[in-house]
């Protein structure tokens, strides 16, 4: 897609839709930013309308911003203490299920991220839904606009716990039957919390907590380097932010 | 009479026609499908969830584990979306091995796919032929990379190394030696594109062998033809991309409409299905092959012209050379600081799809600025197309939802993730 595309198509969605959404510009790629409420209207002439016509949905998935720009290792200041400085962080490499962190307060956790493609336009849309109870993230299901976000629903709401609101057949699919959390939390240690293996006494397969140690061997570092700030700002992109 | 009612079937996971771990549940009445609910995740491995814990480097290698036969298509979208990020790009000639490596994984992922869907509908020597074709070309990746399949070969920034000059021969052995020995190395007394312009000189020969066996195979067609047919409204509603979409006649190629790498500067035609069933995407994806093969030979003669970079000379992102190092201490300094930390990459968001032998592959990556990816989803294309197997196989036989699977072109490394 070229520059004046993207313009053009954020051009024509802030005059069809207003405030309806918050539009923004990074690179080629154009997000807009939508409220639960207005998903299915929204959805609904983004596929229909001729100057959109995003016939196609292409990718949906969750996305979970508990810690986002949060690091293990300060890189502004020099302490005395060495590599230690690296293992105080809470990243989910760092705790088992017993320790994850329970109280966790982040505004506005979980979103839906969508990504539309229209095939007459040959132009792409990402849409981004927040939940806006954290304890409880519901989105409205968009498989009554585009049969195809079926899946793609089941598994953020298999991974993240996001519930998609009028979804015919809300079940986990890509984890066990029977699992316990959504595993793909922030809060979801990384070494998982059961095992599983054949027991020949019992002649069945058994779970059982994790045995292994949680282990970081790479901390999470944010370097203000003068090119990565560089980078930033000739970026633009301050989605985050605003 | 006889009171008969629905049942309910158990196809797989340990069928060979269920294409590794595949959970059918179909509900049946006699022979009829009458609801097919498809139970994935049987190799789910939480790829996205393990890239989120490790350097961006690190991850490279999972992609080939995602899709196995389609591994650098896999790569090439995880580093193009770094390298988006990062605002960088790769030096041209890495650009034209980008291009040709896909095309040749192309190949690859058709070889395969075309023995065993033909060995599940029953014939056996399809898959004998393209596996002899597809041993060739693993020679070649494992010429520029080590190994057969899971290569690690494109960075962010390029590729990890320029091609081989030198193509490795079979050695004298009881199994091979005399005249069957010289018919083994005869292509391989030069470097890896001599062997490489070999393959594709006669690689349409080999193509128009399979053909021979199914094109017109009586058996192949009724199996095939009006099965599982997909119309372009129903294949956009289901998120279908690839062949599946070109089956139903839509001309839509990510290589086309949104060109990247050097597709741009190639010549190749897009072949398109009329009726959407599983004989036309079978004809799509043989001619597929044969437009890969032309655009891996434009490759070759670009890269015979064109030596070059394979790697940018930006050491915040790739490591310096081996000798530098030993030599020069920033270079030291930049290789330590590269193997222990990894590079940061600008805080953004960005969806980077590839066309993939198997439809768009897609990696959404979210970065916080860290050395760590903050997020990273990967759009495989064939969850996407399984999803939609329920309206499809609806009052088909059961011996069709095999043919479906096959037409799918399945792997459940990308589907279960």
């Amino acid at each position: 897609m070229s520059e004046t595309q993207t313009n053009s198509l954020a051009e024509r969605l802030s005059a069809r839709f207003g405030d309806t959404l918050k539009i923004s510009v990074a690179r080629t790629e154009v997000t807009a930013e939508v409220a639960a409420a207005d998903l299915i209207a929204v959805a609904t002439a983004l596929r229909d309308e001729a100057a959109f016509r995003f016939g196609e949905l292409v990718d949906l998935c969750g996305v979970d911003y508990l810690g986002y720009g949060q690091t293990e290792w300060d890189t502004e200041t020099v302490s005395g203490t060495g590599f230690s400085r690296g293992v105080e962080g809470e990243a989910m490499g760092r705790f088992k299920w017993a320790d994850r962190p329970r109280d966790v307060s982040q505004p506005r956790r979980f979103a839906a991220v969508i990504h539309l493609l229209s095939i007459e336009n040959n132009q792409r849309l990402r849409l981004r839904v927040f939940g806006e109870d954290d304890s409880l993230p519901v989105v409205p299901s968009v498989t009554g606009v585009w049969a195809g976000s079926n899946w793609f629903e089941r598994e953020a709401f298999d991974l993240y716990g996001i519930i998609f609101e009028g979804h015919p057949d809300l079940r986990r699919i890509l984890t066990d039957y029977g699992f316990v959390g959504h595993p793909f939390r922030k809060d979801f240690p990384l070494i998982g919390n059961v095992e599983v293996r054949y027991d020949p006494e019992q002649k069945r397969v058994v779970y059982e907590p994790v045995s292994i140690e949680p282990r970081v061997l790479v901390p999470r570092v944010i370097r203000d380097d003068a090119d990565l700030l560089q980078a930033k700002a000739e970026a633009a992109d301050n989605w985050r932010e605003n | 009479m006889q009171e008969i009612r629905n049942y309910t079937m158990n196809f797989g996971p340990q069928h060979p026609a269920a294409h590794g771990v595949l959970r059918l549940v179909l509900e049946m009445d006699g022979e009829t499908i009458v609801r097919a609910d498809p139970h994935v995740g049987l190799l789910h491995r939480g790829t996205e969830k393990l890239a989120e814990a490790k350097p961006f480097n690190q991850s490279i290698g999972y992609m080939d584990r995602l899709d196995y036969v389609s591994m650098m298509c896999n790569e090439h979208a995880y580093v193009r979306a770094i390298e988006t990020l990062l605002g960088i790009e790769a030096p041209e000639r890495a650009q034209y091995i980008r291009t040709m490596f896909d095309e040749i994984t192309r190949i690859l992922n058709h070889l395969m796919w075309i023995g065993s869907n033909a060995l599940d509908l029953g014939a056996m020597a399809v898959f004998l032929y393209a596996f002899r074709e597809r041993e060739e070309l693993m020679d070649v990746y494992e010429a520029v990379s080590g190994a057969r399949m899971h290569a690690t070969y494109y960075r962010p920034g390029g590729v990890y190394r320029d091609l081989p000059g030198k193509m490795s021969q079979y050695r004298e052995s009881p199994w091979h030696k005399g005249n069957d020995l010289k018919r083994l190395n005869a292509w391989r007394e030069g470097s890896m594109l001599d062997f490489l312009e070999a393959f594709t000189a006669d690689f349409p020969s080999k193509v128009d062998e399979y053909e021979e066996l199914l094109t017109n195979n009586r058996i192949w067609k009724q199996r095939t033809v009006g099965i599982g047919v997909i119309s372009p409204e129903l294949a956009q509603q289901w998120g279908m991309t690839g062949a599946m979409i070109r089956g139903s006649g839509v001309a839509w190629d990510l290589r086309k409409k949104q060109p990247y790498a050097k597709y741009a500067e190639m010549d190749f035609d897009i072949p398109v299905g009329v009726n959407g069933d599983c004989y036309d995407r079978y004809l799509v994806r043989v001619e597929e092959m044969r437009q890969s093969n032309r655009i891996i030979q434009q490759c070759i003669a670009w890269l015979r012209a064109n030596p070059g970079p394979v790697m940018v000379e930006n050491f915040k992102v790739a490591p310096p050379r081996r000798e530098a190092m030993k030599e020069d201490m920033e270079a030291l300094i930049h290789h330590f600081k590269l193997f222990t930390e990894g590079y940061g990459v600008p805080a953004g968001e960005t969806y980077c799809a590839v066309e993939a032998p198997k439809g768009e592959f897609g990696c959404y990556l979210v970065s916080d600025g860290a050395n760590k990816p903050f997020r990273v989803h990967l759009r495989a294309p064939g969850f996407a197309h399984l999803s939609s197997i329920d309206p499809i196989v609806r009052g088909h036989m059961l011996a069709d939802v095999v043919a479906m699977i096959g037409t799918y072109d399945l792997v459940f490394g990308e589907v279960d993730r």
